[in-house]
């Protein structure tokens, strides 16, 4: 598992990361998102893959941590996603806005190649 | 107690006056200048309290605690020296408030004026009081700053602005240096209280940063004071209005400077270096100060110059060192306050009545205006030198220190010389002054007819000008007290007291005095006319000017030097700045991980799922497939994205995390949509770019491929390394046993988020709503490029009414899953704190819900029967939020402690009834407002663009009809 994970954290950011040196702002938008996935899984899997045992409490009791997944890196992981659609956004916008003033979708703002 | 109190007061009150001048309206000319001479009379109602103790030798200090974890305190103190110059500042202030009352003219905003005037008196007073080093720095350049404000009080004028800017970088440049002396000092004393550093001497001269300490600090105190070679900004700060001139370069701004020389002296100074860098300075200053007021036809330019002369002079006396120099200096930093304010306050008189400062074109104003004519003589006198007059005594003792005393070297035996060749050019520019503007026939070409000023505009002139005699004539009786408990708290106790005295006989000093009187009378009766035909400037050097090379400097230093190493080093290429960023990314990364054991023994490892693997062969072959395609066919990269985000969902959902997967799929169905409504103005691209298929397009994109290929591979290598290794118990530990007793939840992750690190999702949500606005805003002046404006080409040829059964049955089942979604977004709210779910899945839930509806029929359609006002959902979120976390300290908790316990709520049961929901519930409604905001944001833009369309057309048909 562990190394099916990683090697996918691998392909996710690779793509993600040739994609954010394209010269074309979808490319780029598509790059980020696939890079957003990869970290994403990456800071999950900071706390280790457990297998059905979703940090869920019993309401009283004795509480033993092995028992349960690591939640940390899962709240932390919840906020990201919801910012990274937030950045998506931003850069959808910052990209409509840069295609109608400069009248090309290259990044660097002038159409070369 | 009273007395600390009362200091913090004093430092305070000039603050204070300032904000209230600052309300007053723009017309307030009389209660702005009331407020503000009140304020300063407060503090000199103050300060005559302390008169007694401070004589006394005592120091009076006062103490607000500020983080006194780590010993950061706001300190002043109050001594003799600094009582002599905090009463000086405010003296002089009272009398220039009340001369700039009749001074403005009734169009001048008068209130920000005062405003401006408080603020910065109030900065002078803290350098003054300051008990700190860093503080006093950060009292410094305020100065600075407030100075330039009332420099350029008349920004309508460029040599006001030039010369507000020029003081600025000048003063403040030097005031960097003096941060950095104020840090070298304070590591080597070991504290940054004045009091400690002042009695380190000894430490401080014997350290080996001695010389850059010095240098530092000196450079720091000689911008201030305009010596040379920072002198000229002074000049140029003469096209400030006239009471500020007198006020600035009077008693205060330049004054600093000198203070703080004569405030360190006994810490730095007694060396050779110091002797020969700060006396020399001085000299130099002084000569060419009052050689360059010789030859200046602007009446305020001579004072400026010949205000650097005499900063000079007290510069070289505090170069000097030793009690009697000292002494000197105090006292002609009290004279040449008294008598130049009474100056620059006469020479704005001269320029108000007649129009004009040229002493070309004044003469013989002594008939018109006799009463100012004969004060600006004597007080002119003082500057001279002339016997019974306050300058005189103060010169004398300098020339006295300049005669008596030695330590052997050719500066010092130069000083007696050089003191008198200045001496004979004050002399001379005072009798230019005195002679051309009241002496000679009445000039007749003057753009105002002449006359006395108002009496109250001549008041501070009459009682600066009785100052000088009463000081000049008995200087003991009036000053002697005060300035002999200055010296002692400079030099420490035990120094000796002086006598002032107006006579010591006939003696080297008076004979040079005199020798001064006779020659530089002599040297205006005989170059007079010709100085005044000259250029402004002595000759040959006034073609050298401080500005003009500061302004070389300046063009370089703040222009084109940055946009060469720019344009040398720079890029506007963002392609080319995300590959270097990515390839400092991999060089850190790789720095970092070196040599570290990378790979250890593998100790944790879960047996491979086949379906979990194959699950894995679709991702990776959508992420990669979605990099191919994203070039030319969008749609096909975006679908594919979207196989590629399902696939990292329901890894979520397989390693135990729900709440993620959650969150994961609705933002993914939010993000497909959002990026589906961006396609719409992108370029069309159906044929390949010929330059792709180039060389050096395709050697790019290998190279590009080498770059990712590395950076995943590193990144699987990394997460590899980590997940294979035990879990060392952490903090998630505790957040596990405790998210039930001290959270109220058994859902841990939503525990953490809306309790434990609630801070931190209140941040989150505050970017959130952040970007949501940015969004709003940037949307607003949206202009799609043109060919994007034309209807889409799958919309060309069909009528609404087709277009009204588009999609029919979908869209009446999306109608109809509304109330249902709603409910499900309630679910996953309530059941947050216990289950998977929380406000943030919720909030995505509704704006789904919402989107749907948009998506079933059209935007018109929804719009009439829907009202979203995002903004005031996002602004509610944030309002709700933040108001539980302030809620806790009506309790006595801090910010943002949450309070949870079940209620039983009939038909429902049992439900967790936490602050902590109130809490998720701003999260949730803030969710809402942004996501909702961004997509109508984006999708409206179509809306625009039809109506803009539907506008064109309507021109057109009118055009037709008509």
């Amino acid at each position: 598992m562990e190394l099916i994970l990683s090697a996918a954290i691998g392909i996710l950011s690779a793509s993600g990361i040739w994609l954010l040196l394209r010269p074309r702002t979808f490319q780029v938008i598509i790059g980020l998102a696939l890079l957003s996935y990869a970290v994403n899984l990456f800071i999950f899997s900071m706390g280790r893959l457990t297998v059905g045992q979703p940090p869920i409490m019993p309401k009283g009791g004795f509480v033993d941590p092995t028992r349960y997944a690591d939640p940390l890196p899962q709240a932390l992981v919840l906020t990201a996603i919801v910012i990274s659609f937030a950045t998506t956004a931003l850069f959808l916008v910052v990209m409509m806005a840069s295609r109608g003033m400069t009248g090309t979708d290259h990044v660097d703002g002038k159409d070369k190649d | 107690m009273i007395e600390q109190n009362l200091l913090l007061i004093l430092v305070l009150l000039p603050f204070v006056g300032a904000v209230a001048a600052a309300t007053l309206p723009v017309n307030a000319h009389s209660a702005a200048a009331w407020l503000s001479g009140l304020t300063m009379a407060g503090g000199l109602a103050i300060l005559a309290g302390f008169y007694d103790p401070v004589s006394q030798g005592l120091v009076i200090r006062g103490t607000v605690q500020w983080v006194p974890a780590i010993g950061l305190n706001l300190s002043f103190r109050l001594d003799g020296f600094a009582w002599l110059f905090v009463t000086l500042v405010l003296s002089i202030g009272i009398l220039v408030v009340l001369y700039a009352r009749y001074y403005l003219s009734k169009t001048d905003p008068v209130p920000r004026f005062y405003s401006f005037l408080m603020a910065f008196t109030g900065a002078m007073l803290g350098i003054l009081l300051s008990g700190n080093a860093l503080m006093l720095v950060v009292f410094w350049e305020l100065t600075s700053i407030f100075s330039f404000l009332l420099i350029g009080y008349w920004h309508g004028n460029p040599n006001a602005r030039d010369g507000a800017r020029t003081a600025l970088v000048i003063t403040a440049g030097g005031g960097v240096c003096l941060l950095a002396a104020m840090l070298l000092l304070g590591q080597i004393v070991g504290s940054y209280q004045l009091d400690r550093i002042l009695n380190s001497g000894d430490i401080i001269r014997a350290h080996p940063l001695y010389l850059p300490v010095m240098v530092l600090f000196l450079i720091g105190a000689f911008t201030k004071s305009a010596q040379f070679p920072f002198h000229f900004w002074l000049p140029g700060a003469m096209a400030a209005p006239t009471p500020v001139s007198a006020f600035l370069h009077s008693a205060t701004m330049v004054k600093a400077g000198v203070f703080l020389l004569i405030r360190f002296s006994p810490a730095l100074g007694g060396t050779d270096t110091w002797f020969y860098v700060v006396t020399g300075t001085g000299m130099i200053t002084l000569i060419m100060g009052a050689v360059i007021a010789l030859f200046r036809h602007d009446l305020k330019g001579l004072l400026a110059y010949s205000t650097i002369s005499h900063l000079g002079l007290i510069t070289a006396l505090a170069g000097i060192g030793g009690s009697a120099a000292i002494l000197a200096a105090i006292f002609h930093i009290v004279n040449h306050a008294v008598f130049k304010a009474s100056l620059f306050m006469a020479a704005g008189i001269i320029d108000h009545e007649t129009g004009t400062r040229d002493m070309r074109r004044l003469s013989g104003l002594i008939r018109v205006m006799p009463i100012t004519g004969a004060l600006a003589i004597v007080a002119a006198g003082a500057m001279a030198g002339v016997p019974l007059l306050n300058g005189f005594i103060s010169k004398e003792m300098f020339l006295a220190e300049a005669v008596g005393w030695h330590n052997g070297t050719w500066l010092d035996n130069a000083l007696p010389w050089l003191a008198t060749v200045a001496s004979i050019f004050a002399v001379a520019y005072s009798a230019r002054f005195i002679g051309s503007v009241f002496f000679g026939p009445l000039a007749t070409d003057l753009p105002k007819k002449p006359h006395e000023p108002p009496h109250w505009m001549r008041r501070p002139v009459e009682l600066l000008v009785l100052i000088c005699l009463i000081v000049g004539i008995l200087p003991g009786q009036t000053l002697g007290a005060v300035l002999n408990a200055a010296l002692a708290s400079v030099m420490g106790r035990g120094t000796e007291h002086y006598d002032i005295a107006l006579w010591h006989g006939f003696n080297e000093p008076l004979m040079m005095s005199l020798l001064a009187l006779a020659a530089g009378g002599l040297l205006y009766a005989l170059t007079g006319r010709w100085v005044a035909r000259g250029p402004e400037g002595p000759p040959f050097f006034h073609m050298i000017r401080g500005q003009k090379i500061y302004e070389w400097l300046m063009l370089r230093l703040s222009w084109k030097w940055p946009r060469m190493i720019h344009g040398f080093v720079g890029t506007e290429k963002l392609q080319l700045q995300l590959r270097i960023m990515v390839l400092l990314a991999l060089a850190v990364g790789f720095a970092a991980l070196w040599n570290s054991g990378f790979i250890g023994p593998i100790a944790k490892w879960n047996t491979p799922n086949l379906a979990f693997g194959l699950m894995w062969v679709v991702g990776a072959s959508c992420a990669i497939a979605a990099a191919w395609q994203a070039k030319y066919h969008r749609f096909a990269a975006l679908v594919l994205l979207g196989g590629a985000g399902t696939i990292t969902c329901l890894t979520f959902a397989w390693f135990s995390a729900p709440d993620l997967a959650v969150t994961q799929l609705l933002v993914e169905l939010v993000t497909t949509v959002l990026l589906l409504l961006g396609l719409r103005w992108l370029p069309r691209r159906r044929s390949e770019i010929a330059a792709d298929r180039l060389l050096p397009a395709r050697i790019r994109r290998i190279w590009d491929l080498v770059i990712a290929s590395v950076a995943g591979a590193g990144l699987a290598a990394m997460a590899y390394a980590v997940m294979t290794r035990p879990l060392v118990p952490n903090i998630g530990d505790w957040f596990l046993r405790n998210a039930y007793y001290e959270g109220g939840g058994t859902n841990t992750v939503n525990v953490i988020l809306v309790d434990f690190r609630a801070f931190d999702t209140f941040g989150e949500i505050t970017v959130l709503a952040i970007v949501g606005l940015t969004v709003f805003a940037l949307l607003r002046r949206f202009r799609p490029a043109p060919e994007s404006i034309a209807a889409p080409a799958q919309q060309r040829g069909s009528t609404p009414k087709m277009l009204g059964n588009y999609l029919l049955i979908a869209s009446m089942i999306m109608k109809y899953m509304f109330p249902v979604l709603i409910v499900v977004a309630a679910d996953l709210f309530f059941r947050g704190h216990d289950l998977p779910g929380g406000g943030f899945s919720a909030g995505v839930t509704i704006a789904t819900a919402l989107l749907l509806q948009y998506l079933a029929t059209n935007v018109r359609w929804i719009e009439a029967r829907i009202t979203v006002l995002p903004i005031r959902w996002m602004g509610f979120g944030l309002l709700i939020a933040g108001a539980t976390g302030i809620g806790a300290w009506a309790f006595g908790y801090p910010f943002l402690t949450a309070h949870a316990r079940y209620i039983d709520l009939p038909l429902i049961g049992k439900t967790p009834a936490a602050t902590a929901l109130i809490f998720d519930l701003g999260v949730f409604s803030l969710v809402v407002g942004a996501t909702v905001l961004m997509l109508i944001a984006i999708a409206h833009q179509s809306l625009r663009a039809a109506r803009m369309r539907e506008a064109e057309e309507e021109a057109e048909k009118k055009k037709e009809t008509a």
